[in-house]
């Protein structure tokens, strides 16, 4: 982050006003209200917070929680850039429905969305019973699970690529294909520099929201200690029993743990593209 | 208790006459009362209006008992709150201090106005042949109860299995034990409320038997049709008592104590106790039970304070974390 | 308006594999909605949204929405200005920061509102004091939707303007345009596509909105549920078809706010 070597002269207005109100609107809802949550999970001792968040419960319900939201995240980003791709590139009837649709996972309650999801994989829903005896077995698994997440996330993936990809120099890849390029060629070397940051935010706004999603999940996974309950009803159950340290604990180590991700991310892109800038110049 | 009534109606009502516009009352209450408290918010409106000439208008809020009594602690204005458990009651008066910790002997009954208690809900035809607490722990049966960590009433039916082993081994608490973990290694799905626990049985076919409410049963019953499922009674279960107190501190504030104590004493009359029966709940009143008898199978009863020396300790000791639910998912313990 | 074409057999076979996932993890479980809104006929429906209890939960919602998205809205310009046109020190943990609402469990952001504004909460004895109230109220209500779809704007447009670079805009002012005309004629309609998406997103989102509003909303009938938790209530008295239709109407209106983004499309 040796932004300062790389500095260019910048004549555009705003920055002192634009960062003040961005830091200022950012520290109001977000991080002095997240601070109380830090706080409380430090409010009782160091020990009673290792101890919580090392439970053998508490670390089935992490694994459950990261991995199916990673697996989700993948999921979201291969399917999310086919579907934003041919929303960009290609004229089919139905597409402005299609292109509607890909928004109905954020419009839909999450509660609805699970009870939906799960009345589809039972033994007696439309899709369960051609599953279930064929082996597969998606309500109260961790399969489940993963598909709940996928549909949580997919808007993400859309919409963060989608508006890129439509914005992205078509004459670049023209004058690649004309300067003998290949189809792959011109794909790995044109199309994926430009969209893959926003691929990448795409899988990490999936992957962070499916890490918190509660409503949809609890629905379709069954909970059963060990197995598939995931670490937010761990938080819930832990506010049943008034231990709101406990809760905030729990809740901390996911916050911190996808922040890092995030931030991760972040910097990942800045470096690519600053390497593409400086191929360029 | 009929003098104390009018008396209170009466203090009431000058009270309100001093206000202006209606009362208004807020009752916060679990998940399965909402049929209940929605005819007898009718009831008391009208009654109060005869006695008083007062308007009292009523909000309702439902939710799982525990996270109700949390909304409260943490400032939900209720001038009333009518819980599953007596812990949830008890924590509002610990740690908030909202009313006294003698709160349960301000009422008749413990502050229990109607009971209920735990029972089987079977599929028509009872293909498995499920009579009893024993059938449940057979291979092969399929059980399907809430998660005990979240919702009241699975707490309610855990510890109806635990105490029925317990009087039928002569209260060997290793047996109970094993009864219990025997049995949930019967449930395949544990959702997080009671309610969500009917739509699995029901509405998606999962499961040979629903541990539910008594009154959920037969409300059940007749939401998803006679033609679908049954009800079994147990010969012994839980007595099952959702007790109710004034939140002394909301309503002081805001000046409807006395219309929240006649609204809570309106359940334990005659009209408050029948709208309990014809939901289900089984009223305290001998004249209005023997009335409405044939809906109340008998079954042996026990309290939660017979065999767990009340709910503080049956908390700790099965439902904290690291009590005996979690050892029962616990491999190696 | 493509220059050049992928062979018809490619874009064929992408769209058609695209269009199978869509149908597979979106279509199906809002067919699902949707069935079960209209099992019991139009009536049951309609007797369902009409309800008073259905009504106040709407006008409870678009107010939530009402406040929440131009705040975000104006936030999410103001900080992809910040972060896209300017290399500073701590650009990446600006952007981290601001996609932290994304990870928080919903149940979290819910609780940090009681944690911060309950009865024994930071500022709790002073709210009570000045009889001022927010969770279990309205402010909660529209806090909690503010927190939730705090990222969605800024989120849509930094890639965007990242990959819009700043020249334009330089152009601009080296043409003598003041800072405002820059901004109302080169980067405004440069963005607005990505605007007007972030918008939709967070209006979506914001209506759909469940766990956190849960927290603090104390479900009083009437007065303090939104559109989402009537569904539950709905959901938890056996009224399931009553429950899918009310869902249906949040559906419906993310569609309408698409075809609407299509029309204005159509104008320009």
């Amino acid at each position: 982050m040796a932004a300062g070597t790389f500095r260019k002269a910048n004549i555009l207005p705003g920055f002192g006003p634009a960062l003040g109100y961005t830091v200022f609107y950012l520290s109001l809802i977000v991080l002095i209200p997240l601070s109380a949550v830090f706080l409380k999970s430090v409010s009782s001792t160091w020990a009673h917070f290792v101890e919580t968040v090392t439970a053998p419960k508490v670390l089935a319900a992490y694994r459950l929680s990261f991995g199916a939201s990673f697996v989700a995240g993948l999921v979201s980003s291969v399917v999310g850039f086919l579907i934003a791709w041919v929303l960009v590139r290609y004229e089919f009837p139905g597409k402005a429905l299609a292109d509607a649709l890909v928004d109905l996972p954020f419009a839909l309650p999450t509660a609805v969305a699970g009870i939906a999801l799960t009345s589809l994989y039972t033994e007696n829903g439309w899709l369960g019973r051609y599953l279930i005896p064929m082996g597969i077995k998606v309500a109260f698994t961790p399969l489940g699970v993963v598909i709940a997440l996928t549909f949580i996330g997919l808007p993400f993936v859309v919409r963060s690529v989608q508006p890129v990809l439509a914005d992205a120099d078509r004459e670049l890849e023209e004058a690649a294909t004309s300067l003998g390029a290949t189809r792959v060629q011109v794909f790995t070397k044109v199309i994926a520099p430009m969209v893959g940051p926003s691929l990448l935010t795409g899988f990490a706004m999936a992957f962070a929201r499916a890490l918190g999603e509660y409503g949809s999940v609890i629905f379709i996974s069954g909970n059963l200690p060990m197995k598939t309950e995931i670490a937010p009803l761990l938080i819930v159950t832990k506010l049943e029993q008034y231990d709101y340290a406990g809760a905030t604990a729990i809740a901390v180590v996911m916050l911190v743990t996808s922040f890092v991700l995030l931030l991760g991310i972040n910097m990942f892109q800045r470096r690519t593209r600053r390497y593409m800038e400086a191929d360029e110049a | 208790m009929r003098l104390r009534n009018i008396w209170i109606a009466g203090l009431a009502a000058g009270t309100v006459l001093l206000a202006a516009g209606p009362v208004k009352l807020l009752n916060v209450s679990y998940d399965p009362t909402r049929e209940l408290y929605t005819q007898v918010n009718a009831a008391f409106a009208k009654q109060w209006k005869a006695k008083s000439g007062a308007e009292v208008q009523i909000s309702q809020s439902h939710g799982g008992s525990g996270k109700q009594a949390r909304s409260v602690l943490d400032g939900l204005p209720a001038d009333v709150v009518t819980l599953a458990l007596a812990y949830d009651i008890d924590v509002l008066a610990e740690k908030g201090h909202l009313l006294p910790a003698n709160w349960q002997s301000r009422l008749p009954n413990n502050s229990t106005p109607y009971t209920s208690t735990i029972v089987f809900l079977v599929r028509k035809g009872n293909p498995k042949h499920i009579k009893d607490w024993d059938d449940l722990v057979r291979q092969g049966v399929s059980v399907i109860t809430p998660n005990p960590k979240s919702s009241g009433g699975a707490r309610w039916s855990y510890l109806a299995a635990w105490g029925y082993a317990l009087k039928k081994n002569n209260g060997d608490d290793n047996k109970a034990r094993e009864f219990v973990t025997k049995l949930y290694k019967n449930v395949p799905v544990l959702d997080s409320g009671a309610r969500g626990s009917t739509t699995t049985f029901a509405q998606r076919g999962i499961g040979d038997v629903l541990l539910s409410w008594e009154n959920e049963a037969y409300l059940a019953l007749n939401e998803l049709g006679r033609d679908k499922v049954e009800v079994v009674t147990p010969s012994l279960s839980i007595l099952a008592e959702p007790p109710v107190a004034v939140v002394d501190k909301v309503a002081s504030k805001h000046g409807t104590t006395e219309v929240a104590k006649a609204y809570l004493e309106f359940l334990y009359s005659d009209e408050g106790q029948e709208i309990a029966a014809k939901n289900y709940y089984r009223p305290q009143s001998a004249k209005v039970a023997a009335k409405y008898a044939a809906n109340f199978p008998k079954l042996g009863l026990f309290t939660i304070g017979e065999l767990f020396g009340g709910w503080q300790k049956a908390q700790k000791r099965h439902f904290d974390d690291g009590g005996v639910f979690d050892k029962i998912y616990t491999p190696g313990s | 308006m493509s220059i050049r074409k992928d062979p018809v057999w490619v874009q064929w076979s992408l769209t058609a594999l695209a269009m199978l996932a869509l149908g597979g993890f979106i279509v199906l479980p809002l067919v699902a909605v949707f069935v079960q809104a209209f099992e019991k006929g139009w009536a049951a429906y309609v007797t369902a949204v009409a309800d008073p209890n259905t009504l106040s939960a709407i006008r409870l919602s678009l107010l939530a929405v009402g406040i929440a998205v131009p705040l975000n809205l104006v936030f999410g310009v103001a900080a992809a200005w910040v972060i896209t046109k300017f290399q500073f020190r701590g650009r990446d943990l600006l952007v981290s920061l601001i996609d932290i609402p994304f990870g928080v469990s919903p149940v979290i952001s819910g609780l940090i509102f009681i944690l911060l504004f309950g009865a024994n909460g930071w500022f709790g004895q002073w709210l009570a004091d000045h009889d001022v109230r927010i969770v279990f109220a309205v402010p909660g209500i529209v806090l909690a939707t503010v927190f939730v779809t705090f990222p969605f704007v800024a989120r849509e447009l930094i890639p965007l303007m990242e990959s819009q670079g700043t020249e334009e805009e330089e152009a601009a002012l080296v043409l003598g345009a003041s800072a405002w005309q820059m901004f109302f004629r080169v980067t405004l309609p440069n963005i607005k596509w990505g605007l007007f998406y972030g918008v939709v997103l967070c209006t979506a989102r914001a209506l759909g909105e469940f766990g956190a509003v849960s927290v603090v909303s104390g479900h009083i009938r009437g007065e303090t549920n939104t559109l989402p938790l009537h569904v539950e209530i709905l959901y938890n008295e056996y009224n399931y078809s009553g429950a899918f239709a009310v869902a249906s109407i949040l559906s419906a209106i993310a569609v309408i706010t698409l075809v609407l983004k299509k029309w204005i499309s159509h104008e320009h």
